[in-house]
């Protein structure tokens, strides 16, 4: 028996990218598509009978990261160490042996049993397959026991039943029996309770704790509600787009949330309670396109707290000006997009742009724009990234600071990727912002 | 509060349809009434028939079901128009917004194309360059900027859909729209920009809104008043902050006690599950799950008290006293739940 | 724990296949039409083919009786009920012998084809690769060719090496149809491949053939009796459309209704209306019996058509409703 807090799962780099198929000229020729970076380089370690969270929205590669421990998912490029062995570098009939070890419980507890299997046919299947055993009644009564362990008691209603006969928090357990009938170490839950109802989860999440107690379980618990985290998981990761923003012992982050982002997913989150209302200030926008992120941190288009090294680049201008746009009387829109030009051109990943994009001799224009829009609005983050704004032959050239990359470093008893708490990239803002424009 | 004639007054709707086992009560009975420019929130767990009240209310019924009841819109009672006023009335005066919003446009237009057809229809006789202003204006409030209007579908985002979705229905300045888990399938941050945005609207449109949905902590963020449905009935109803401050209605204080949120210390949830429809429990239908079941709980179906001025609520906890027969509020020992029972 | 019978063991081994196939018992309204007078009429003629010896007066090419000679193209009278053709045999034997020869066909047509094509459309839809590619074009290739003409020619290049009219048929047929199945089962294994409960069976640890076997087979099955109903309403067509034309079972070897209209055409001038037209309308009875069948089925079993059954509602039941008034507590 392994000491409680070794390390049971080491990831060391993990990049999983995603090549998207290009057009049909690009196919032919054998050119591949741009990649979607679902883990983008992440490196943590998972504690035998911890509970790790991964809290993160659409795109922030949570999901990916949890099935490559299982090897369902192939790894682009580092290493998933589990007892000995790294994960990605197994062949299918080794990670096979893996997964005696290592189950998952899937999102959707009305799709992830066959439909055409009875729950017992089901719940039994993993020892069938690991040919664990073979005798028919032997089988059974191990069935019934995994079943009476998840709360469907008495197992014999349940056993030859189909899916459809259950409701969804008994499918749930159900799915929850075939994972531990194995008598895994890890066991990673992909929202284990999102698609419930809320009087039921309380239900499974109780089931699962009282589970990891009985077996001394491990949990990689991956979800997008902070809320149920923070009461299941001892430690919480925050994912962006493929990177770890902030990891933690789960009250140093709720405590204390270090990272914008973090703040503002704490700010969202809807509670009933009768004094609160909809809060006024998060950050604008969406999670962006992960085949296409953001220069430098990937979260700067959004964050209030932006400033010089962040990353700004030509798309965030774009940006800019569709915003302004969005609310503006159509005359006056009219006006400023002859003047200006179109903004397809601005959508590159570069750090300085001309506009019009296209011919010139409207600058003096372009410029008023760009002042009457930066007055409108003067603590907009985005400015602080401007290096230098010109009239040049009758274009106006923007050229943005060079991005800083983004570096997960120690902070308090957290661990934060954020400029704004790397003296190194606070330093350099500093001279940047004191600084002689260069040539 | 607002004052006058309440724009939609929903009186008694019941709305079963058929199956070989006997009729679903997906709506038994339901009442209610939204003021214009309110916002009501109706919350409630799956197979509570929320959506099929939604959708009820806009006479978009499932087939094989009926609707028995009134449903008055400005005085006018919808559950007897016939399809084809039925039919002018949606847009211009009733809205509905869904779920998934990809799966409602149509991606083989462009967004513009969208709305040139959604206000043509309506009124022929617009200008396209009306059209065209008129659609910028109400994108351009939900946050889309106008280089994008030529767009399709599939160029926007999950979040940016669901704003596009939400102005084709204002567009046409409808009086009542009702909003059937619009956030469910978004994130939480795109979620909260979006209720802002609803929560808006009597702002910015003059609109009531119907909000459908099982989350709890939108309910008591962004809407007026809450109606709280369960097994096809209005088990408590009232202003938001005084629901959720002090439920009066069991089944609403457990609803409120199992949802985990940031300062939940312990798990609590109901024990059994959400009845079946066709074949309720006897009396009031909530009473096997009851913590507070009292011996004429299961005999016979509670009566809808007002226990303040403008909150009611269906249990007999509240009376009234005259009806309940002797030896009624006597405490009832639970039967322990199964859990082949439980969800 | 209690010894489990043999009947309860066999009721549960068969629970997924008699799941997969209830709806049939609920089919209603036209559906329900369909499938029973489909199934009606396919039934009468495997009676048919099945007892044959006992039902036929007498050989398929039986012209006389010890030394009594059958007459020639007689009308039809009591003792030959359908009339005799031009080499003196009896009509109705040659139906009934006829029937026998159709549906053996058919039965080897639609064997071989499954066999070959379910599980070359499992595999090709479920590991996908070069195998599937290939495969797919070789299929759709296949498809490009008019199928009776591909038929003709397979019968012809294989009558001359092949003794059996029948495998020649059957073989002819088969090779058209194959890609049918691997078609309708591919696409369905590579939209099914997707879900959570294959993964999850991955997850699990189970190998390919098994996840194959127990999570993607039986999703899939559903449409193939469709397909294979209709398949063979159209493979009879073929077996009579080469009979016509002299390819496949041969004169010798058995009774065919499609040679038999062949010859019956000549007959038509003179007025000989009964060579031809109790052929003719077998092969349509038949045909139309499979087809029925298998429409039938498509609509029960098919999910995105099956219509569900509503009962109309009554309100004036008693109810729970709770009054309208709202009382002072």
């Amino acid at each position: 028996m392994s000491a409680r807090g070794e390390v049971l799962v080491s990831v060391q780099g993990l990049k999983t990218y995603y090549s998207i198929r290009g057009s049909f000229l690009d196919r032919l020729v054998g050119r591949t598509g741009a990649a979607v970076r679902a883990v983008d380089d992440v490196s943590l370690e998972l504690r035998k009978g911890e509970v790790l969270g991964l809290v993160g929205e659409s795109g922030s590669g949570k999901t990916t990261l949890g099935r490559t421990l299982l090897g369902l998912v192939p790894a682009t490029e580092g290493s998933v160490v589990f007892e000995g062995r790294d994960i990605t570098k197994l062949h299918e009939r080794e990670l096979r042996d893996i997964r005696r070890r290592v189950q998952i419980v899937f999102q959707d507890p009305h799709a992830s049993l066959n439909p055409a299997m009875t729950i017992a046919q089901a719940v039994g299947h993993p020892l069938q397959i690991h040919g664990l055993e073979s005798d028919g009644a032997m089988l059974r009564a191990r069935v019934a026991e995994a079943l009476e362990r998840v709360g469907l008691a008495p197992a014999e209603q349940f056993m030859d039943k189909y899916p459809s006969d259950l409701s969804g928090g008994q499918k749930q357990r159900a799915v929850i029996a075939r994972a531990i009938i194995l008598n895994p170490v890890l066991l990673v839950a992909d929202e284990p309770v999102s698609m419930l109802d809320m009087s039921v989860r309380a239900k499974i999440l109780e089931l699962m704790l009282g589970l990891k107690n009985d077996f001394d379980l491990t949990y990689l618990y991956i979800t997008h509600d902070l809320a149920t985290a923070k009461f299941f998981c001892d430690r919480i990761a925050i994912m962006y787009l493929g990177r770890i923003v902030e990891i933690g012992p789960s009250a140093a982050i709720y405590e204390d949330p270090k990272h914008p982002y973090t703040q503002a997913l704490l700010k969202a989150i809807p509670e009933p309670d009768p004094r609160r209302t909809i809060p006024r200030d998060l950050p604008r926008g969406e999670v962006p396109d992960a085949s296409r992120p953001p220069l430098g941190c990937s979260f700067h288009p959004r964050c209030p707290k932006a400033f010089e090294v962040c990353g700004w680049e030509s798309r965030d201008l774009k940006d800019l000006l569709e915003r302004r746009w969005a609310g503006m009387e159509e005359e006056a829109y009219e006006a400023e997009q002859a003047a200006v030009g179109p903004v397809e051109p601005l959508d590159v990943a570069v750090t300085h742009a001309h506009l019009p994009a296209h011919g010139g001799g409207r600058g003096a224009e372009v410029r008023a724009i760009l002042e009457r829009a930066r007055a409108a609005d003067p603590a907009e983050p985005f400015w602080r990234g401007v290096r230098r704004i010109e009239e040049v032959d009758g274009r106006v050239e923007i050229d943005w600071h060079e991005p800083v990359e983004p570096r997960l470093l120690p902070t308090g008893r957290v661990e934060v990727e954020c400029h704004l708490y790397d003296e190194e990239a606070l330093a350099e803002a500093g001279r940047r912002r004191s600084g002689p424009i260069p040539q | 509060m607002s004052s006058g004639a309440p724009i939609l007054d929903v009186r008694n709707l019941r709305l079963w349809y058929g199956t070989r086992r006997g009729p679903v009560r997906a709506v038994d009975g339901v009442s209610l009434e939204i003021d214009a420019g309110d916002v009501l929130g109706l919350v409630g767990e799956s197979g509570c028939g929320k959506s099929t009240l939604g959708r009820g209310i806009l006479g978009l019924l499932p087939e094989g079901a009926r609707a028995d009841g009134e449903v008055l819109y400005r005085g006018r009672n919808l559950v007897t128009m016939s399809p084809r006023e039925l039919r002018r009335l949606r847009g211009p005066e009733l809205g509905l917004i869904f779920q998934e919003p990809m799966t409602r446009l149509n991606p083989l237009l462009r967004i513009e194309d969208h709305f040139r057809e959604t206000l043509a229809q309506h009124d022929s006789k617009l200008t396209n360059r009306e059209i065209r202003r008129r659609s910028l204006d109400t994108l351009g409030r939900m946050g889309i900027p106008p280089t994008r209007f030529r767009q399709y579908p599939h160029e926007f985002s999950g979040g940016m859909r669901q704003r596009i979705m939400i102005a084709l229905a204002l567009v046409l300045h409808p009086s009542l729209l009702v909003a059937d888990e619009p956030t469910t399938s978004l994130d939480v941050i795109v979620e909260a920009q979006i209720l802002r945005i609803l929560a808006d609207l009597k702002e910015n449109f003059d609109t009531a809104l119907l909000l459908i949905t099982h989350n709890l902590g939108i309910v008591a963020e962004a809407c007026d008043r809450v109606a709280v449905m369960y097994a096809g009935q209005i088990a408590e109803e009232g202003p938001a902050r005084d629901v959720f401050a002090d439920p009066q209605h069991p089944y609403t204080r457990e609803l409120l006690r199992s949802t985990i949120s940031l300062d939940t210390t312990e798990l609590h949830s109901i024990p059994g599950a959400p009845p079946n429809l066709i074949s309720p429990p006897s009396g009031c239908r909530f009473h096997p799950r009851c913590p507070d079941v009292m011996q004429v709980c299961p005999a016979q179906g509670p009566i809808e008290t007002a226990p303040e001025p403008g909150r009611r609520v269906l249990c007999w906890l509240h009376g009234p006293e005259r009806e309940i027969p002797a030896g009624g509020t006597e405490r009832l020992e639970r039967k322990e739940l199964a859990v082949a029972e439980e969800a | 724990m209690a010894a489990v019978s043999a009947a309860t063991r066999l009721h549960r081994r068969t629970l997924g296949i008699r799941r997969a196939f209830a709806p049939i018992a609920e089919a209603r309204g036209f559906a329900r039409g369909m499938l029973w007078t489909g199934a009606g009429l396919t039934l009468f003629f495997v009676v048919l083919a099945i007892f044959a010896p006992l039902i036929s007066p007498y050989g398929f090419d039986q012209y006389e009786v010890g030394t009594h000679r059958f007459a020639q193209l007689a009308h039809p009278s009591h003792a030959h009920l359908f009339g005799t053709t031009v080499q003196s045999t009896d009509v109705l034997s040659r139906i009934v012998w006829g029937a026998q020869t159709e549906l053996e066909v058919v039965a080897l047509a639609l064997a071989f084809g499954l066999v070959i094509g379910v599980p070359l459309g499992l595999f090709s839809g479920y590991f996908g690769g070069p195998l599937d590619r290939g495969s797919v074009l070789f299929m759709d290739a296949m498809f490009a060719f008019p199928p009776l003409l591909l038929a003709i020619v397979i019968a012809f290049l294989l009558g001359s090496s092949v003794n059996s009219g029948v495998l020649v048929a059957a073989i002819a047929i088969t090779i058209t149809y194959v890609p049918q199945y691997f078609r309708v089962v591919r696409n369905h294994v590579i939209s099914v491949r997707e879900e959570p409960y294959v993964e999850a069976a991955r997850a699990l640890g189970a190998r390919p053939v098994t996840i194959l076997r127990r999570y993607v087979f039986f999703n899939v099955v559903q449409n193939v009796p469709v397909i294979a109903t209709l398949n063979a309403a159209d493979a009879v067509l073929t077996l009579t459309a080469l009979g016509f034309l002299g390819y496949g079972v041969q004169p010798t070897q058995g009774a065919e209704w499609g040679y038999d209209v062949s010859r019956a055409v000549s007959d038509a001038a003179s007025g000989i209306w009964w060579t031809g037209t109790f052929p003719g309308l077998a092969i349509v009875l038949l045909v139309t019996g499979l087809t029925l069948l298998g429409e039938g089925l498509n609509e029960t079993i098919n999910p995105v058509l099956r219509r569900r059954v509503f009962t109309k509602v009554d309100f004036g039941a008693p109810s729970l409703e709770p009054s309208s008034e709202i009382l002072e507590p």
